[in-house]
């Protein structure tokens, strides 16, 4: 007999979604066959705003396109002018660049991982990511000045210095940071028997059709696909040295295991970065205005964000196009979702990290 | 069972004090020495070149040549620190407390002397 079938809209307001998008749900009893995605909800138009501003007020604005990839945003927008005028970045400069990428890939990880337990209902397990989150919030105020959005970077370097006097209250800050992921946090992920029975083996998307759907980011390394820009060495992955982290069983376990890994990698850059920091400059004077076209790729929390940036000789830009990761990440969502439970669906949901505030600009 | 390991961690948060602070009853902690607070303008250093209306990415500022006046708004202002940094004269401050919230959204207006 054939079943009917039900639409069941799932947000785009709903309590575990941070920032709103529409899944429309086809369900035939309680198992989800159909998924058709909703966006546009909170759109504001950067895009057509960054085309208006000057390019040098750009980069404040690209900071603001997410917040919890705040810094990496400004990053590939100032690499991309960087590019475009030929401006060499000090070096200082771009091992600094480094350890703000990674502390805001730590602060995005924990926020990630507080909200995935908060979906679960773990609520203890919430409160404790985020105040081990707040150390890292810390050492953002610390050292850019602000707790989330780090306004560090601009076009020919960064704006700010980090000294040794306050590189070593970073240190010792990162390890009473390590000291609670070691004690309370990891080990509940990783031997909690409830958050196993719950995420083991669900959503699974296997390495040829991550690759196929253009997966990128924790998703796609959680499906064996060994992909990451940092691997490009850009700012200065290439030497402070990195090896991207994968997992291969595909399901929603591997995905949380590989950003529990990730937080541990960039605990070992930040301070590597620091200590690698030569002295010299950390700012050169930028001239003249950005000509010609250029694509400019770096690695977020969430995966590759690409950036396309044309330039005319004037003060604005002709052209920005930001494709950002969770739009990348959104038909591998729809893949996984297929054949789970409807109670299934917001921890499927949570598990590509949606920015939605990234996708639509 | 697996989860004997967490009754130290039990055990030891019934006798700790909590993560957060009670405000307003208890005082925030100070911000860091580094953080981008509140924006001065000093008048007397001022010479009205109009490099932070320039770089203000919000639009906060203006610089007005002919009424020789500075019109700042704290409220779209986003605390980016860039005119600090571009002012030639350092005739723009920063301290490092947040700016307070107010019933009315007013900007301030600096005249600056001949």
């Amino acid at each position: 007999m054939k079943m009917a079938r039900t639409v069941i809209p799932f947000g785009p307001q709903h309590p575990v979604l941070p920032e709103p998008i529409h899944l429309k749900l086809e369900l035939e009893d309680e198992k989800v066959v159909g998924v058709t995605p909703v966006i546009g909800y909170i759109h504001r138009g950067i895009e057509k705003a960054a085309e208006l501003n000057s390019f040098r007020q750009n980069v404040s604005l690209m900071d603001r396109i997410c917040g919890i990839c705040s810094f990496i945003h400004a990053l590939t927008y100032c690499q991309g002018i960087e590019a475009l005028m030929g401006v060499e970045v000090p070096p200082r400069a771009r091992f600094l660049r480094v350890f703000w990428s990674e502390l805001s890939r730590t602060h995005s990880h924990l926020l990630w991982l507080g909200l995935f337990a908060d979906a679960m209902g773990f609520e203890s397990l919430f409160m404790q990511c985020w105040r081990a989150r707040e150390i890292i919030l810390d050492i953002s105020e610390m050292t850019a000045g602000h707790r989330i959005i780090q306004s560090t970077c601009t076009i020919g370097g960064v704006k700010r210095d980090i000294d040794k006097e306050m590189s070593n209250e970073v240190n010792r800050r990162l390890l009473a940071f390590k000291g609670m992921m070691d004690k309370t946090i990891s080990p509940v992920f990783l031997h909690d028997p409830t958050i196993k029975r719950r995420i083991a083996g669900k959503g699974v998307l296997p390495k040829e059709q991550a690759e196929l759907l253009g997966a990128v980011g924790p998703v796609a390394r959680g499906s064996g696909v060994s992909i990451d820009i940092r691997q490009t060495g850009y700012a200065a992955y290439k030497e402070v040295g990195f090896e991207p982290v994968v997992e291969t069983a595909g399901d929603g376990y591997a995905r949380t295991l590989v950003r529990i890994r990730e937080v541990y990698q960039c605990l070992e850059l930040m301070p590597e970065a620091l200590s690698m920091m030569p002295d010299g400059e950390i700012l050169v004077r930028v001239d003249g205005y950005p000509e010609g076209e250029t694509v400019s790729r770096c690695e977020q929390p969430r995966g590759e964000v690409i950036y396309y940036l044309r330039g005319n000789g004037t003060n604005n830009l002709e052209r920005l196009k930001i494709r950002t990761p969770t739009f990348a990440n959104i038909p591998a969502l729809l893949v996984t979702l297929p054949g789970c439970e409807l109670a299934d669906v917001p921890v499927l949901t949570l598990l590509i990290d949606p920015c939605i505030s990234c996708t639509e600009r | 069972m697996e989860m004997p390991w967490m009754f130290p961690t039990i055990w030891i948060n019934l006798f700790t004090r909590p993560a957060t602070r009670r405000y307003p009853f208890k005082d925030i902690r100070e911000p860091f020495a580094e953080y981008k607070g509140r924006i001065y303008f000093d008048s007397n250093k001022c010479d009205l070149c109009g490099d932070c209306a320039r770089i203000c990415p919000s639009r906060a500022i203006e610089v007005s040549l002919t009424n020789r006046q500075i019109t700042y708004d704290p409220f779209k202002c986003i605390y980016c620190s860039n005119c600090v940094q571009a002012c030639l004269p350092r005739a723009i401050s920063q301290d490092k407390h947040y700016a307070k919230p107010a019933a009315a959204k007013e900007a301030e207006t600096i005249s600056v002397p001949v």
